[in-house]
């Protein structure tokens, strides 16, 4: 065991740092440009029963310190992604996965979940409850924590493996969401997903985003999902992983501290491919900055 | 795929509108015309993606026009400035089939791939044309560079003021050519590819989160189902559009 590794629902990561849902496809991209054994793991693109070609563009829009993206869940659909992508990532990949899961009912959740748990190369099943990018479709579920506890009882029924839920930050008690969560037997807990938002276009005067609005990440976010973190890794017994703005080391540390037992990294692998293996390659030299020898030693430290 | 940091060699303007910017550093990661690059701008989040006019062993250059806040920070690039760039972005052209006489057609900024096709069409014998469309008489530019291969361009203008009046299309039928090449905006492809009697490949422009394959930020609708523009693009076949109305 390095210095830098964590544990995650019983499984070992190398690092803490694992590429966030949506921001790394199936990871071939980044196989051109790093070994991806490097990373402890990641998360692939969101996964639905149905192939789904998703929103009109644009769908990107760049805001301050960040970017607002409406993709709304573009992807092959459940068959196609262990028929055709699974295998290929299998390639490029050699350690579990996290398989990153949508729906639109909670029967969809369930049967996506039951798929994807039956095959090897899965360590985890993440939940998305919180995608802001679908009319009436999974902001409903992260946004009740009723909703949110019906949606992890379905998937835990049906899967071995264990189950994180992945949290929309677009709510007003996030932790009474992501309490319901664990009460319903959720295995961990990723927050943040993206932060409703939108922009403008001063020459059209209209909305930048063919969907109007969309999901706002990237730095920006940062404290807004730090404070999230602080809250829900307070309130459950259950491991959490952060997310929402991280593009750093010093990032990585303030998300464990505020006691993310791991982090996530998104929108910067979209303008930094190398962004995750920078950052693992920084984290040791802030460590010994800190004077902290493994990296646990550090989560929830801000709880004091 | 490569990134790589890049040093400005020169950034001069080619018309009131556009500007070539030359960037000095490793460009091993080009392989053919019509792939595109992307520039990390301090201050901005995403990158800005930029088709590459021309390469060589010691850089590559594009042409760009100022739209946004983006593009009017490049125009303050100097000298010795240094900026992170993807490079060897997107499929690029397929030179294989061009035929003995293709045509390369570039409306506004949408020259600029062009001047680069034109120089490895002539480096493997073929004798292209070229076809350039613009606004105005001041508007053109890379003209020179064209002549200086040995290719005389026809220009268009809208209004007229400089060589033939009207659009690329209008010159497009005097011509019968095995293939044609396109670049510009999306309308003027459009128009290409509806008068045109032989086959083509054309680059299209969408707003991108990554440009590397990794969003689906830049999906588009083609005949052999959703293609990301960055990755499966952004060149793409004639018989594989669909046009949005
Ligand atoms: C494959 C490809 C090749 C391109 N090649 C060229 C070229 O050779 N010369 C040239 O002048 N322009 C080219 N463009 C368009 C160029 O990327 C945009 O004009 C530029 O990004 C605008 O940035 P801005 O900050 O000035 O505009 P802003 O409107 O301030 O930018 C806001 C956001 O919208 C994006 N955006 C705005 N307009 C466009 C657009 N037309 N296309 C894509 N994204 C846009 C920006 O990248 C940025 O993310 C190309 C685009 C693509 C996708
Ligand atoms: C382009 C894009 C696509 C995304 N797609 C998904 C997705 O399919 N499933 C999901 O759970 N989250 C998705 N997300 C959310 C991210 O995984 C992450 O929760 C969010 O962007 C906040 O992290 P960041 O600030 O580091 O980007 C997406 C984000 C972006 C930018
Ligand atoms: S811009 Fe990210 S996939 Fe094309």
């Amino acid at each position: 065991m390095g210095r830098l590794s964590v544990s995650l629902c019983g499984i070992e990561l190398t690092n803490p740092v694992i590429p966030a849902s949506g921001t790394f496809g199936y990871g071939y991209e980044f196989a051109e440009l790093f070994d991806l054994d490097r990373l402890g793991t990641f998360s692939f693109k969101g996964t639905t029963a149905l192939p789904r070609f998703g929103n009109p563009t644009p769908r990107i829009a760049e805001a301050p310190a960040g970017m607002l993206n409406a993709v709304g869940l573009q992807n092959p659909g459940v068959d196609k992604v262990i028929a055709e992508e699974l295998p290929k990532l299998k390639k490029v990949f050699h350690k579990p996965v996290i398989a990153n899961v949508s729906g639109f009912s909670i029967e969809e959740y369930a049967e996506v979940c039951a798929k994807l748990d039956k095959e090897e190369q899965v360590g985890w099943l993440e939940v998305n409850i919180s995608c802001p990018n679908v009319h009436g479709g999974g902001m409903s579920f992260g946004t009740d924590p009723r909703a949110a506890a019906e949606v992890t009882k379905a998937v835990k029924a049906v899967t071995t493996k264990p189950v994180i839920l992945k949290l929309t930050p677009n709510v007003s008690d996030i932790v009474s969401v992501a309490k319901a969560c664990e009460e319903a037997g959720a295995d961990a807990i990723s927050l943040i997903n993206t932060v409703l938002a939108m922009r403008i276009d001063l020459k059209t005067r209209r909305p930048v985003l063919a969907n109007t609005t969309g999901g706002l990440s990237g730095p920006a976010v940062f404290p807004l999902a730090l404070r999230m973190v602080w809250q829900v890794s307070q309130a459950v017994r259950v491991p959490v992983i952060g997310l929402g703005g991280v593009s750093g080391a010093e990032d990585v540390i303030e998300m464990m501290l505020a006691g993310a037992s791991a982090v996530q990294v998104g929108a910067a692998n979209l303008v930094d491919p190398l962004a995750c293996i920078r950052i693992i390659d920084a984290l040791p030299a802030v460590l010994d900055r800190m004077g902290v020898k493994n990296i646990t030693e550090i989560i929830g430290g801000a709880h004091g | 795929m490569k990134q790589g940091v890049f040093t400005v060699g020169d950034n001069a303007p080619l018309s009131p509108r556009l500007k070539r910017l030359r960037l000095l550093g490793d460009s091993s990661a080009i392989a053919r015309p019509g792939q595109f690059v992307s520039l990390a701008l301090p201050g901005f989040f995403l990158r800005r993606p930029f088709s590459v006019c021309d390469w060589d062993a010691s850089g590559f250059s594009i042409v760009y026009e100022q739209v946004g806040k983006g593009t009017d920070y490049m125009r303050s690039l100097r000298t010795g400035d240094r900026l992170d760039v993807l490079t060897g972005l997107g499929n690029g052209f397929d030179l294989s089939r061009a035929g003995n006489a293709p045509v390369l057609i570039g409306g506004g900024s949408g020259v600029s791939p062009m001047l680069g096709l034109a120089r490895r069409l002539l480096t493997e014998g073929r004798s292209p044309r070229v076809i350039l469309g613009f606004g105005t008489r001041e508007d053109v530019a890379l003209l020179e560079d064209f002549r200086l291969l040995g290719v005389c361009p026809t220009i268009t203008t809208l209004d007229g003021s400089f060589g033939l009046r009207g659009l690329v299309t209008d010159a497009l039928e005097e011509l019968q050519p095995s293939f044609f090449y396109a670049c510009g905006p999306e309308a003027m492809l459009r128009a290409v590819a509806e008068c045109s009697a032989c086959d083509g490949q054309m680059s299209f422009d969408a707003r991108m989160g990554c440009g590397f394959g990794a969003c689906m930020g830049c999906t588009r609708m083609t005949r052999s189902g959703p293609k990301r523009v960055c990755r499966d693009g952004p060149v793409f076949d004639r018989g594989e559009i669909v046009w949005e109305d």
